[in-house]
């Protein structure tokens, strides 16, 4: 239900909003800017930054204008010299738990708290830091958390909690409450890196790998080659201001060729291959009295969150590898025989919009004679760091090609990167395998748009198929609890940790909300729609790999299959 | 308009928390809110230090408390009551209190820790989740509170008055807790009409020595000197006693900066941030004057909650009052 409009008055101007809608909100909407770090879109108001502070006629003091509901005719002010005096002590006090280590934040290309520094001529060290003695500490190989950076929004804590996770928590130290770990066995992180976007900081961080991943680029001895994810290529741009949502695939390819790497390879066709593994199993299960539903596992978050939270629900996860993983293997095989070179002296960098990924290339079990797929890992956001380090700027460079047949992707594999792009990709080929025909209609909309929890029943060829999909951990438990109380209730559930799929993962540029993660999906959807081939099995590599390579028993086990076990906790403070 | 509330409006009972909202209008509001279910809540935290006149009504009238407690249930329909207790009133009078409430809906909760949880918002936030930080207010707790439902909170005095108004024995009273440089410190109960000077007196309080008092709680009360103290007692009813030759100023203010910054629930930044400044700067004898102003303002103008925006209170009356930085320099 839409709400009724009103308008307000802010700053001298008119403007309209929905009755409901916060005045931070209303503002945002009209473009009108007012400082706040601790407030986020996909999170409650916690009004604790006290930056966002404005002026209400007819109210006495100051008020937060992310708690506070707009009000027809109302009319505010947004600065004044006793604002402005008010925010610039507050951000020194700010600064003052915050150690600046700008040098070496990736965030700080993109610095909030810098940039009100800026605004507010305010003078950083007026307290010194108390923070100074803060620990640091990794969370597995994928997040980085420096507690003398953090500000103790505690949006890190929501959004774990959030997430089902729960491992962020307030601990009482001292006279202070302060951000912290669970020391409960039962709670460890999953590495979804939600935490990381949305910290107002560069507290919470992804593990940097930029350094190893120079390091081999300079080794000479190494055939260093990049993988690019679906999710990437529609939220790079982000970073160079191309606007939400740009396509940026045949850039992405330029721009590392710029920093003198050749091939440019694009998970989304080893994702076709996925597929064709998976759309297998899926048909066999069900055929065949199989364990279902049948969880997808390209997800590390989730994989790791079924291993740690329920061990007893591994069985149900699919055993294809991911997309990454898959691809590594393949290339540390077919492709370097095909191409005389020693697997020992690739160099496999993924570009992922996720955190958990870099904890995925450590699986022991993943390994492929004696090595590891993919051997690094970095974010979307470390790729923008990495290429603007390089002078490469996305939006100034013409586009090319990636690497044939290891770069062409039809659209099933793009549209991996959005929550119900998997089932929709693997349901485009379980109806051409079931019934030696394509579907008639290629779209599964029942499946797309971002809503966190999402399920159909599809009939192919008499077999009705209960499929469910949710984006969001939380909503998975709810899953598992329906589950649980009806082991019938679906055959097939695709789940991606974070909100809207990859499209929000953890390694993606910030900010990051709603109306952003929409765009990234429709630029996903309209890649999908422009392509020539839209079918997995359609694709020339699947056909070639199937044809010369997979055709293989030993070698689909060996690079296309894995296995899940019970986790203990991995990360103790 | 039901009986009691017609009494306690024509009683014009004032809540005795320190807010001095009237009574009524609070239970009006639980009565009118819609909602299937409601809770009362009697708080007992007891924050402030130097402050131990809920604790002599919990000593000495158990049964009157619960007496009020149940008129507001039965006036609220309400599903539960909690009484909630400062650490030390709990285990002191958990025992009394449960006896005399063992066949009504009423339990007896024990405080989180730090000053802030006596705070309204903040007490609902403790009893769901066990960890206290206030709410953004509106909604306020008579809509939606403990659960997001009607609740209705008054404290210990007010509770205890309402059974008084109930059975026509109010008499315009209330207590005071006089402590600090005295022999005769203690709680009294006296006319809400006594002039600050009139409660000193009347209790054999009144100092033969130069002095000043801190009024309306030992960490946020106002510092007032002689010449002011002809004025009704507003707020907590409490009154400290100051020796002004004996009396360490800026030990008596690190006291309270160390007090409001381990009391306070570190939400937002003015408070969290500024009450940490602010005791450091009292510990090490080195007070900026600009930054410590500074600090008050955005406690005072933008802190999250009433106990922010009153920390600097008592701070800047002793400062002004008592010519702190005449004596102490910078």
């Amino acid at each position: 239900m839409e709400n009724k409009k009103i308008t307000i008055i802010i700053d001298g101007s008119k403007v309209e909003c929905y009755e409901g809608q916060t005045i931070l909100n209303a503002a945002t909407e009209n473009g009108i800017d007012i400082p706040s770090l601790c407030y986020h879109p996909d999170l409650k108001a916690k009004a604790s930054c006290r930056l966002c502070i404005v002026e209400i006629e007819g109210r006495k003091g100051y008020h937060t204008s992310c708690s506070t509901i707009a009000e027809d005719g109302m009319i505010i002010k947004t600065s004044s010299d006793e604002i402005s005096k008010l925010r610039k002590t507050n951000l020194e006090l700010l600064f003052s738990q915050h150690q600046e280590k700008c040098n070496d934040c990736i965030k700080s290309i993109d610095c909030r708290l810098l940039k009100l520094a800026k605004d507010y001529n305010v003078n950083i060290e007026r307290f010194s830091d108390r923070k100074n003695d803060f620990p640091k500490m990794d969370f597995g190989p994928s997040i980085f958390f420096d507690s003398s950076k953090c500000i103790d929004c505690k949006n890190c804590v929501e959004v774990c909690q959030k997430q089902n996770v729960g491992f962020l928590s307030v601990e009482e130290e001292g006279n202070f409450f302060q951000i912290s770990t669970s020391k409960d066995p039962c709670r460890d992180c999953v590495y979804c890196g939600q935490c990381v976007v949305h910290c107002p900081t560069g507290a919470l961080q992804e593990v940097d790998s930029i350094v190893e991943v120079e390091a081999a680029m300079a080794d000479s001895s190494k055939v260093v080659l990049f993988q690019i994810a679906p999710a990437v290529r529609t939220s790079i741009g982000e970073e160079f201001g191309m606007g939400y949502g740009a396509i940026a695939t045949e850039k992405i390819a330029a721009g590392i060729r710029k920093m003198g790497i050749e091939n440019v390879f694009d998970v989304s066709a080893a994702a076709d291959i996925v597929t064709m593994e998976e759309a297998d199993e899926l048909i066999e299960r069900v055929s065949n009295n199989g364990t279902l539903p049948m969880f997808t596992s390209c997800c590390p978050a989730w994989v790791k969150y079924l291993e740690f939270y329920h061990p007893e629900l591994i069985a149900n996860l699919t055993s294809v590898r991911s997309p990454q993983v898959l691809f590594g293997g393949l290339t540390k095989t077919f492709w370097a025989k095909n191409n005389n070179i020693d697997p020992k002296d690739i160099f496999v960098v993924s570009i992922m919009p996720c955190t958990a990924k870099k904890y995925e290339i450590k699986r022991k079990e993943n390994l492929v004679d004696g090595l590891n797929p993919v051997d690094a890992v970095l974010t979307t956001h470390e790729l923008a760091c990495l290429l603007k380090k390089h002078g490469v700027n996305l939006r100034d460079i013409e586009g090319e090609d990636l690497t044939p047949l290891y770069g062409d992707a039809t659209g099933a594999g793009v549209i991996y990167g959005t929550s119900g792009g998997v089932t929709e990709s693997a349901l485009r080929t379980a109806v051409y395998k079931l019934t030696g025909k394509n579907p008639e209609s290629i779209e599964f909309s029942p499946f797309r748009g971002l809503q966190e929890s999402k399920e159909a029943s599809v009939e192919i060829n008499g077999l009705n198929l209960k499929v469910a999909v949710v984006n969001g951990l939380a909503n998975a438990e709810n899953l598992i609890k329906i589950i649980k109380d009806n082991p019938g209730a679906y055959h097939y559930i695709e789940v991606m940790a974070c909100p809207g799929g990859c499209i929000g993962g953890g390694g993606q540029p910030l900010p990051t909300d709603s109306k952003i993660r929409k765009l990234r999906s429709e630029g996903l959807y309209k890649i999908d729609q422009g392509k020539p081939k839209r079918f997995a099995h359609e694709s020339e590599l699947v056909k070639e790999v199937y044809e010369k390579f997979l055709n293989d028993k030993e070698n689909i086990h060996k690079v296309c299959h894995t296995k899940y076990s019970k986790r203990e906790k991995e990360n103790n403070f | 308009m039901s009986e009691i509330i017609s009494k306690l409006k024509e009683a014009n009972l004032l809540g005795r928390g320190g807010a001095n909202f009237p009574v009524w209008q609070k239970w009006q509001a639980v009565i009118s809110s819609r909602g299937d279910e409601k809770y009362v809540i009697c708080n007992g935290a007891e924050g402030e230090p130097d402050v131990e006149k809920d604790g002599f009504i919990l000593s000495n009238y158990p049964e009157e408390l619960i007496e009020g407690i149940l008129i507001a249930i039965k006036e609220t329909a309400a599903k539960k009551a909690y009484i909630y207790l400062n650490h030390n009133y709990y285990e002191k009078h958990k025992d009394t209190l449960q006896k005399l409430s063992e066949n009504f809906p009423i339990e007896i909760v024990a405080k989180g820790k730090g000053y802030i949880a006596g705070e309204e918002t903040a007490i609902c936030e403790y009893i769901e989740k066990g960890y206290a930080e206030p709410r953004q207010k509106p909604p306020f707790i008579s809509d939606k509170g403990l659960w997001d439902k009607p609740t209705l909170l008054n404290n210990v005095e007010s509770f205890y008055y309402v059974a008084k108004v109930s059975k026509g024995e109010y008499k315009g009273t209330r207590f005071i807790s006089i402590n600090g440089d005295t022999s005769n410190s203690g709680v009294f109960e006296l006319p809400i009409s006594s002039t600050i000077e009139d409660a000193l007196k009347q209790t054999d309080n009144y100092p033969d020595f130069d002095f000043f008092v801190q009024v309306g709680g030992g960490a946020e009360g106002l510092i007032m000197l002689p010449s002011e103290l002809n004025v009704p007692l507003s707020g907590c009813g409490a009154i400290k006693i100051f020796n002004r030759k004996t009396t360490d100023l800026l030990a008596l203010m690190q006291y309270w900066a160390d007090f409001l910054d381990r009391g306070n629930c570190d939400k937002c930044v003015p408070c969290r941030e500024g009450m940490y400044r602010i005791s450091e700067m009292m510990k090490s004898k080195n007070i900026d004057r600009e930054k410590l102003f500074e600090i008050f303002d955005v406690l005072e103008k933008t802190s999250f909650c009433a106990l922010g925006r009153g920390a600097s209170g008592a701070f800047k009356s002793l400062i002004e009052k008592l010519n702190f930085f005449e004596t102490y320099g910078k």
